[in-house]
């Protein structure tokens, strides 16, 4: 379990002192097997956050908890990270070496792994991002989608139980976003991994079982999907978006017909409309 | 150009070149290149050339795609010859329009074995990085250079250094086009004027291709710091190395090749 307590943080700037909060007292408790979705506007705080869960950035007043570990502990900080794994935006800029396998190998050989385990973890890891035929390939010469799913493997490889995405489709077109988001759907829900996916796009929030809304540097909403969506008002009042099926229901109500608005899934929304017909 | 530099391009291959332990194959390379300089007589470049030839032809690379490595060093290779030919003292051979500038047959003999030099010594390094992946070159050094980590020399540091500046070579060539592309829709010109003009046009394309690679490589340590990286301490690595005893053999076969040109030439034959 993640277990994020009041916690606060900002940015050291040295000059001058009356610096605002990047974070201002959040709190979350994330189970395992969860998957969880963070969405808010640029300069929310959800990238400053994710850093906290594997102690990239430490927190200035709370506490952060993987498992009951306290992630200030620095003897803890490789367990820490080993559990939390972290995706990045730019699947360019997380990309080590120079074969796909090898980048896969990165961290279990950083953890001083035993090289026929490392071999293991490598092709299961390869296997489940469906990366295992391009192991030998140049990191370079792939799709983004690709490269990101890559990317994913050289988390996976240190057996995490947690994996931390931040905004992991922001730079692929719609087929690399499909591949990596079915990749990251098929680990929560086969590999029981637990994810934190934290994405600009709605209809990826969707999916998740529980989206948190963060504003200013404070969760201002949270709930299943259909709770958060339903509030498309406040969410767009925020500079949000929400998903098109929602919106499609917004704007048959706004036409005149009585129809529900908490239609998250295309299969709901097309029900609803079958209701009308 | 930069697509026709072989040097530091892999050939893939499953020939005995390809498949020897990269350590030796550094070791052999940079005795190559040493003895190079003790050669004398063609007898011995001679000897040197077959020796090449012969392990060019083992690992299977066609001998024109090697040597094609020699055509961006063209100019340097031209060069050099020059200053030799004509820097020379000794005898006087011919004069350039007769001007004061002479060429002595010294300098035509110097620039003679100059020219074999830095051929030989490109052709020889290419066939290095022609037959190792970058991993095994990398993994090589880092541990060639291992027992000297007592002395404080950084082994781990410079092979993660070299590898990332491979991994990151293409991709930061991808950006410079399309850096280039972007200036010239903006009517950026690159091609005109004379060479501070041209080289003051370069400023666009280098003060981003710099700050991107700044912001990557902010990037890249946050991303290698969140995958557990903690130096070179207490790592494995996935690919184990293992010197076989027909490594030692060949290596040995090729050292004493080498010696032997160096010899013929000591002999004074030719
Ligand atoms: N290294 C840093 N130093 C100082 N301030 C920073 C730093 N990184 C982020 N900030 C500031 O902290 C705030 C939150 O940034 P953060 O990157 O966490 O937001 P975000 O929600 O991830 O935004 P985005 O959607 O653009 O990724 C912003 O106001 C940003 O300017
Ligand atoms: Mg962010």
């Amino acid at each position: 379990m993640i277990q994020v307590e009041n916690l606060t943080y900002r940015y050291p700037k040295g000059d001058d002192h009356a610096q605002t909060y990047v974070l201002d007292g959040i709190d979350i408790k994330i189970q395992p097997g969860e998957f969880v979705a963070v969405v808010g506007h640029n300069g929310s705080g959800k990238s400053t956050l994710a850093k906290h869960f594997n102690g990239i950035l430490l927190p200035a007043g709370g506490k952060v908890y993987i498992d009951s570990l306290d992630t200030a502990d620095r003897a803890l900080l490789f367990e820490i990270r080993r559990r939390v794994g972290m995706v990045f935006q730019n699947p360019d800029n997380q990309i080590v070496a120079t074969i796909v396998e090898e980048d896969v190998a990165f961290a279990p050989e950083n953890l001083g792994v035993a090289p026929e385990e490392i071999r293991r973890r490598v092709d299961w890891a390869l296997k489940a991002v469906g990366m295992y035929d391009k192991r030998m390939h140049a990191p370079h010469l792939l799709s983004g989608g690709q490269k990101q799913r890559v990317a994913i493997a050289g988390v996976l490889a240190m057996t995490p139980a947690y994996i931390v995405l931040d905004e992991p489709t922001a730079m692929l077109d719609p087929v690399g976003r499909r591949e990596v988001l079915d990749t990251v759907l098929k680990l929560n829900r086969q590999e029981h991994m637990t994810v934190i996916l934290i994405t600009h796009f709605m209809e990826e929030a969707a999916l998740a079982d529980r989206v948190l809304v963060m504003q200013d540097g404070r969760i201002c909403m949270q709930g299943t999907p259909k709770e958060v969506f339903v509030q498309a008002r406040a969410l767009k009042s925020m500079g949000l978006d929400v998903p098109q099926t929602i919106e499609l229901m917004y704007a048959l109500k706004a036409a005149g017909l009585n129809v529900a608005l908490d239609t998250v899934t295309a299969e709901e929304c097309a029900e609803e409309i079958m209701k009308l017909i | 150009m930069l697509k026709d530099i072989t040097l530091g391009q892999y050939y893939p291959g499953n020939s005995p070149v390809h498949r020897m332990d990269p350590r030796l194959k550094i070791l052999l390379t940079v005795l190559y290149a040493t003895l190079l300089f003790f050669i004398k007589g063609f007898l011995g470049y001679g000897v040197v050339f077959i020796f090449t030839v012969g392990v060019i032809g083992l690992a299977g690379i066609p001998v024109p795609y090697v040597v094609r490595g020699l055509r961006p060093l063209f100019f340097v290779i031209v060069f050099t010859a020059a200053i030799n030919i004509f820097m020379t003292p000794g005898r006087t051979a011919f004069r350039l329009f007769d001007t004061p500038i002479a060429a002595t047959h010294e300098g035509i003999y110097m620039a003679v074995y100059m020219v074999l030099r830095l051929s030989f010594l490109v052709v020889g390094t290419s066939v290095l990085t022609l037959t190792s992946s970058p991993v095994a070159l990398t993994d090589g050094l880092e541990r060639l250079l291992g027992p000297f980590k007592k002395i404080g020399v950084p082994a781990h540091e410079i092979a993660m250094m070299m590898s990332i500046a491979i991994r990151f070579i293409p991709t930061l060539m991808e950006e410079t086009q399309k850096i280039i592309k972007a200036q010239k829709a903006r009517g950026a010109d690159f091609e005109s004027g004379n060479i501070f003009r041209r080289a003051k046009a370069l400023t666009p394309i280098l003060v981003p291709l710099f700050m991107g690679a700044f912001r990557r490589a902010d990037e890249l340590a946050l991303a290698m710091e969140s995958r557990c990286y903690n130096g070179g301490e207490n790592r494995t690595r996935l690919k184990q190395m293992h010197m076989t005893l027909s490594d030692c053999l060949s290596a040995a076969i090729a050292a004493l090749v080498l010696a032997a040109a160096v010899t013929v030439g000591y002999m004074g034959i030719l």
